[in-house]
């Protein structure tokens, strides 16, 4: 059995910075990923991000990965990171169960926080197994990780800002657009994301949805249907549209198996990205020493996952006798901080549903 | 199907290596994962399904959904789309299950 102060989970933009925070607070923190390369999909992220100053806004996503790499090498004496890592478990006692290069072994960490992220929702409909059908984030893997186009005619389904960011990128790789649909009638996504894509002769139809996938092996067409003010498909609307790749984006939800197991306490929060695990105001679970950050604590976005990995791992370091000499001043710092990022009208949702969270 | 020319991102590729998908020689770059160096060669089925033998491709290209497993090497369940390619590797379409033994 492996001993350690803190144990973060997963090493994107939320364990990045709970790996930092709690190191640079004095613990010692054991990082675990299970790719090779840190940074979570920050790395396939080529798009400038939003936010303000202090979440690197306009800086592209792979190269805040690589800012963050770059700090978390300055507390390298306090890190261990290990990747290709696969945690398998999470015990009601604390005990982390993990496989690493084919062997299985065992940590106990005084303190523990969760950012597992997220995982791609699907859709229902026939035939929506076929291949050539992938979540938005898998294309985008595939193309700005990889260099490999999906294929030559998309069906973007989802006009969030991942549909919209995605949609946008497979241009800048070469492939074609063939439209954007989205059940809701109205865009999710930015504005200013949904305008540029327009400009480049993409039809956006709001009020649709895909009635069916027709293919033999791979996907070759998708028919779509619209629908009424109640969401149900009108008859006799239908289009067939030639596409060798849809992608689906309709959301995300929260990769909480660990969280699961362990028996932290969870609720169904729909705008968190479904079951979501309760938290305090430090990102503390249920379970005492278990904290969490990022998408896995109710999906938002990068910049937020952020700042929720600094205070996570700023509290699960104080919680075990590490208290950062600023603990005070950076802990009010990144509530305002996420506090500014979750304001005004597109931070409802956001709002709503952390409201459901707290309390435990 | 690869990308030549992109306005943000070089693509460095590494060392160009041979595997065997099916029988079938196909080349491909080192840090790819076999999952990107099928679909480059333009393969996109990667397995049956357990019931129905649907046909089955990845989803998430992140590890999440196991819908990409696939037999390397003789071991079934492998998640290709988290695995590396590597030389000489084998891989197979994956009916169903799989063999553990």
């Amino acid at each position: 059995m492996k001993h350690v102060d803190i144990a973060v989970i997963g090493g994107g933009p939320a364990g990045l910075c709970a790996a930092i925070s709690g190191a640079s607070s004095g613990a010692k923190v054991l990082l675990m990923d299970r790719s090779e390369k840190l940074g979570g999909q920050l790395i396939k992220q080529t798009h400038m991000f939003f936010g303000s100053e202090k979440q690197y806004a306009s800086v592209r996503g792979f190269d805040i990965a690589d800012i963050l790499l770059d700090k978390l090498n300055e507390y390298k004496d306090n890190i261990e990171i290990m990747n290709n890592t696969n945690v398998l478990g999470l015990y009601e006692d604390g005990v982390i169960t993990i496989e690493r290069n084919e062997k299985y072994e065992k940590i106990k960490p005084k303190s523990i926080v969760v950012a597992t992220g997220a995982s791609e929702k699907v859709l229902a409909f026939p035939n929506n197994d076929l291949p050539g059908i992938y979540g938005a984030g898998a294309v985008q893997t595939l193309m700005n990780v990889y260099g490999v186009k999906p294929g030559k005619r998309v069906l973007m389904v989802g006009a969030g800002n991942i549909g919209l960011i995605v949609s946008y990128q497979l241009m800048q790789a070469g492939v074609e657009i063939a439209a954007i649909i989205d059940a809701s009638p109205t865009i999710g996504g930015y504005l200013v994301h949904a305008s540029k894509i327009r400009r480049m002769g993409v039809p956006i139809l709001t009020s649709h949805t895909v009635k069916e996938a027709i293919g033999r092996d791979c996907l070759e067409s998708a028919v779509i249907w619209k629908l009424d003010e109640n969401w149900n498909p009108i008859d006799g609307t239908e289009q067939e549209i030639e596409t060798d790749v849809m992608c689906i984006s309709v959301g995300l939800s929260p990769l909480s198996e660990l969280l699961q197991q362990a028996e932290c306490k969870m609720k169904y929060i729909p705008e968190l990205g479904g079951q979501t695990v309760l938290r305090n105001e430090n990102y503390e679970t249920s379970v005492e020493g278990i904290y969490v950050a990022g998408d896995v604590s109710g999906v938002e976005e990068a910049s937020s996952a952020m700042v929720e990995g600094y205070l996570a791992g700023l509290c699960a370091a104080q919680k075990i006798g590490f208290k950062h000499k600023n603990y005070n001043e950076l802990k009010e710092d990144y509530i305002k901080q996420l506090e500014s990022l979750r304001s005004g009208p597109i931070g409802h949702h956001i709002r709503s549903g952390i409201e459901k969270v707290m309390g435990v | 199907m690869r990308i030549q020319n992109h306005p943000i991102l070089n693509f460095e590729k590494g060392e160009e290596i041979k595997f065997y998908f099916d029988g079938k020689q196909i080349s491909a770059f080192k840090g790819e994962t076999i999952a990107a160096a099928l679909h480059a060669a333009g393969v996109k089925v990667l397995g049956k399904s357990l019931f129905k033998h649907r046909p089955r491709g990845f989803y998430c290209a992140i590890g999440n959904c196991s819908a990409c497993s696939m037999v390397v090497n003789g071991e079934a369940n492998v998640r290709t789309c988290v695995t590396m390619v590597q030389e000489g590797m084998i891989v197979e379409t994956q009916k169903g299950k799989g063999e553990i033994l």
